[in-house]
């Protein structure tokens, strides 16, 4: 069989301190193919990816390029032999122009004189090819993420990359700009460029690739083709056990209501949101990034201040200065960003639970660390966090377990009524997204009001009662479970008529 | 779990590797000079740094949060200067009511620039600086460029002359109550939490703004304080009194394992650190380097230690990592 290989490692071992970190695993990169690779957080993945850029050597193993085998010393030999890697979150310089980006570390230099002339023609030019829309000149901190991925993808092109790693290109876009990178994509593969992506989400897979690696807790599951393997049998592949039902949304009847907004606004931001959640209802808040969403909701709860508008818990209005008012009255944000919001990462996870109610259970001043930890553990066992003790720092934690604490510390807080979860299952495994949506059925059970908002629309038709999309800062419409679909909510999600905030 | 190796325990705390630092230090004073470790001494190096040992307490709250503070030495000169004048001018010499007096200019003073850097979030370093100058000049200003002299001052100075237990008390009194503070109240842990992260905290419920003003509050009332301790130590006041010595104060942080960037540090460790610039201070001249090349030894061995606090919280971190499941 005449099958054009252009990279395959066999055998690769890479072993820490203390930990197999790859065990034994293969893998195949077919000159022209996309090829997804697929696994729960601390599967492998980016250590794999790693070895492959040349960051890790492998304790064992071989690397085969065009059938010859190397050893990569640096990341140097890798790009050398034109593998790139476009990480998650761009590693650019937010000050620096887009070619300045695209160039920097292969400047093009004539007598000791960069060609800035000939430079910004040729970041042009890569751009043309990605059909980007936007200016070389630009400062890299202006653009969206979307656009700096572009960025990042012209980079790996301007070193004639062959190979190119996307390390999970979609987590950070809206369904429009995945579109779009799903085209980029397409039209790589069609100039021959292999590329290799790890994502979370299974639309990608199904878009692009022809073939999916798995690994899981460090060891090769196996290799399928895409066409012949249905999502259950991957899902499985992944996990390791069978996930019968992803969205156990419980039947609830909805209660009274318990929280509202009238006519909240933000100059600049959002204008005139009206919504409404009924206990034990999860409500979907969604609209393509950058349509105000978290800022309503930051909003709602005093971390940034509304211009005019109101807000309503269990009937009363909310007079909130500050965040610890909101928090007070039982309206609780879970935010988007873990690492910089949600929890102190150099903290231990029974600090992390506590902080927001220590100062209720302190006596004199003086902390009550014995019903801190008791606390601190009840409720980090309530939603099965995975770790050693509560004295384990935040950082050492899986993104799903850290939600998880996020969570827990939502839990700990008696006053809790409507609890807001900023995109819960970011970055998080399968595995651990299963877990967080039972939690959240759980808590819609126990009659908490709910409030999600999520770019993915699987989990937002799965999960909601109702559905609130936003555009360009106002709320464009509100989808009851049975009318909608991915087609209205993208329909009310990209409404050009309506005016500008 | 495993028992952690001896290497790891040694490495792995840092308040561990200050001890040694600081007896490896002592060992070797002590051996080129045996008359070193003499109660006398022992108490005069208590005595000479008691400012600074003083101060470092505030200065830790204000490192703890992010912030850095140096303007303290200038509110020092201020408050001390202040109750200089009250002595010189016969308006007050009761001790309790002077050190009373110091306290609250102090407190005044730091509460201005908390203020400014919580609610106008300015650098702090920009915010001190300006008050750097401000209270300095004030202390030029209201002294006129004179001194209270030894004579002005008599029977106040009883409090902190030499061989008497005032500086011996003040110092103990407020170590206990800082470490405590720090390790057992929720005001010890909001501290912790606003330095460690900002967003964290106030999502959590944490009064930001109010809890970076009180670290500057604090740190002002015991600058104000030592400016009165500073006028019995030395029996006089001074507008350019301890002029530059807000760098010893930040070393001593720096040196007790105190982070610039915030949430790192503990009372203990900033007790180690002043005392191993009091010892390098005392025992130079001892073994025989000479005054001229004691800045020089005195940086050498700052950067020393802060490598060494370096290499401690890497192997910390690696240790915390290995934990982690992969």
């Amino acid at each position: 069989m005449a099958e054009d290989i252009i990279l395959e490692l066999q055998g690769i071992t890479k072993i820490f301190p203390g930990v197999r970190a790859l065990n034994n695993v293969h893998f195949q990169l077919r000159r022209g193919e996309v090829h997804a690779l697929m696994g729960e957080n601390g599967a492998g993945k980016s250590t794999f990816i790693k070895v492959i850029t040349g960051v890790h050597a492998p304790e064992e193993g071989h690397i085969y390029f065009n059938g010859e085998e190397v050893h990569f010393k640096s990341t140097l030999d890798a790009s050398a032999l034109g593998i790139a890697a476009v990480y998650q979150h761009p590693t650019s310089y937010d000050d620096l122009t887009v070619t300045e980006n695209i160039f920097i570390g292969h400047e093009i230099i004539k007598n000791g004189i960069i060609q800035w002339r000939q430079m910004n023609k040729e970041a042009e030019a890569l751009l043309a090819r990605l059909h980007a829309n936007f200016k070389v000149t630009e400062e890299m901190g202006a653009l969206s993420v979307a656009q700096q991925q572009m960025v990042e993808i012209a980079k790996a092109l301007s070193t004639n990359a062959k190979i190119i790693i996307l390390d999970e290109p979609t987590a950070a876009l809206t369904a429009n700009e995945s579109e779009e990178l799903y085209q980029i994509v397409d039209q790589l593969k069609a100039e021959g460029v292999s590329i290799i992506f790890i994502s979370h989400r299974m639309e990608d897979m199904y878009r692009l690739a022809q073939r999916v690696t798995v690994f899981r807790d460090s060891q090769y599951i196996g290799t399928y083709d895409v066409d012949q393997i249905t999502e259950a049998e991957l899902i499985k592949a992944m996990v390791g056990r069978e996930i019968s039902d992803m969205f156990p949304k419980p039947e609830v009847t909805p209660g009274k209501e318990i929280f509202r907004l009238e006519n909240l606004s933000r100059t600049g931001y959002f204008k005139d949101i009206c919504m409404n959640v009924r206990a034990g209802e999860i409500v979907g808040l969604t609209g393509l990034v950058g349509a105000g969403r978290t800022e309503v909701m930051e909003a709602a709860c005093g971390i940034t201040k509304a211009n005019s508008g109101k807000v309503f818990l269990d009937g009363k209005e909310l007079r909130i200065k500050q965040p610890v008012d909101a928090m007070k009255a039982g309206l609780i944000l879970l935010p988007e960003d873990r690492r910089t919001q949600g929890l102190i990462q150099t903290w231990g996870l029974g600090r992390n639970v506590t902080l927001p109610i220590q100062e209720e259970l302190a006596h004199r001043g003086f902390n009550d660390e014995k019903e801190e930890r008791q606390l601190a553990k009840k409720y980090l066992e309530d939603v099965d966090t995975k770790a050693v003790s509560i004295f384990d720092l935040a950082s050492t934690l899986s993104g799903g377990n850290q939600q998880k604490v996020v969570v827990a510390k939502a839990l700990a807080q008696k006053s809790m009524k409507v609890v807001i979860m900023d995109e819960p299952t970011k970055g998080v495994d399968v595995g651990a997204k299963a877990e967080i949506y039972s939690i959240m059925g759980d808590l819609a059970l126990q009659g908490y009001g709910i409030v999600l908002i999520s770019s993915e629309m699987p989990e937002t038709l799965g999960m909601c009662d109702r559905i609130y999309v936003m555009c360009k800062g106002r709320i464009t419409g509100c989808l009851d479970r049975s009318e909608a679909t991915q087609e209205k909510i993208l329909e009310l999600a990209m409404e050009q008529s309506q005016k500008e905030v | 779990m495993k028992e952690k190796s001896l290497w790891k325990k040694i490495t792995g705390s840092r308040e561990v590797s200050l001890v040694i630092v600081l007896i490896v230090l002592l060992a070797a004073v002590q051996t080129l000079s045996p008359s070193f470790l003499t109660a006398t001494n022992i108490a005069q190096i208590f005595r000479n740094n008691a400012l600074t040992m003083l101060m470092a307490l505030g200065m830790l709250c204000v490192m703890l949060t992010g912030g850095i503070d140096i303007s303290i030495t200038s509110t020092l000169a201020f408050s001390g200067m202040t109750i200089g004048l009250l002595q010189k001018y016969d308006i007050l010499h009761n001790t309790f009511l002077l050190f009373l007096i110091g306290a609250v200019i102090g407190l005044i003073c730091g509460s201005i620039n908390g203020m400014i850097v919580a609610k106008g979030k300015v650098a702090p370093i920009i915010c001190t600086m300006g008050f750097m100058y401000i209270w300095r000049g004030m202390a030029y200003v209201i002294s006129n460029n004179a001194w209270a002299s030894g004579q002005d001052v008599a029977g106040f100075s009883d409090f902190g002359k030499d061989g008497a237990i005032g500086p011996y008390i003040i110092l103990i009194i407020a170590y206990i109550i800082f470490f405590v503070v720090m390790k057992w109240t929720k005001f010890g842990r909001q501290i912790y939490a606003v330095g460690s992260n900002k967003e964290a905290a106030a999502i959590s419920g944490i009064n930001v703004k109010k809890t970076i003003t009180s670290v500057y509050a604090i740190m002002g009332m015991l600058a104000g304080l030592a400016g009165v301790l500073s006028v019995s130590i030395y029996a006089s006041a001074q507008p350019n009194m301890q002029y530059g010595k807000e760098m010893d104060v930040i070393a001593a942080c720096v040196i007790g394992g105190v982070s610039m960037s915030g949430g790192r540090g503990t009372v203990v460790g900033t007790f180690l650190g002043a005392l191993i610039i009091a010892i390098i201070a005392k025992a130079l001249p001892l073994v025989g380097i000479s005054s001229i090349a004691q800045n020089f030894v005195k940086g050498v061995i700052i950067l020393a230690v802060v490598v060494l606090n370096v290499i401690t919280q890497r192997t910390m971190d690696k240790q915390n990592l290995s934990r982690r499941e992969i």
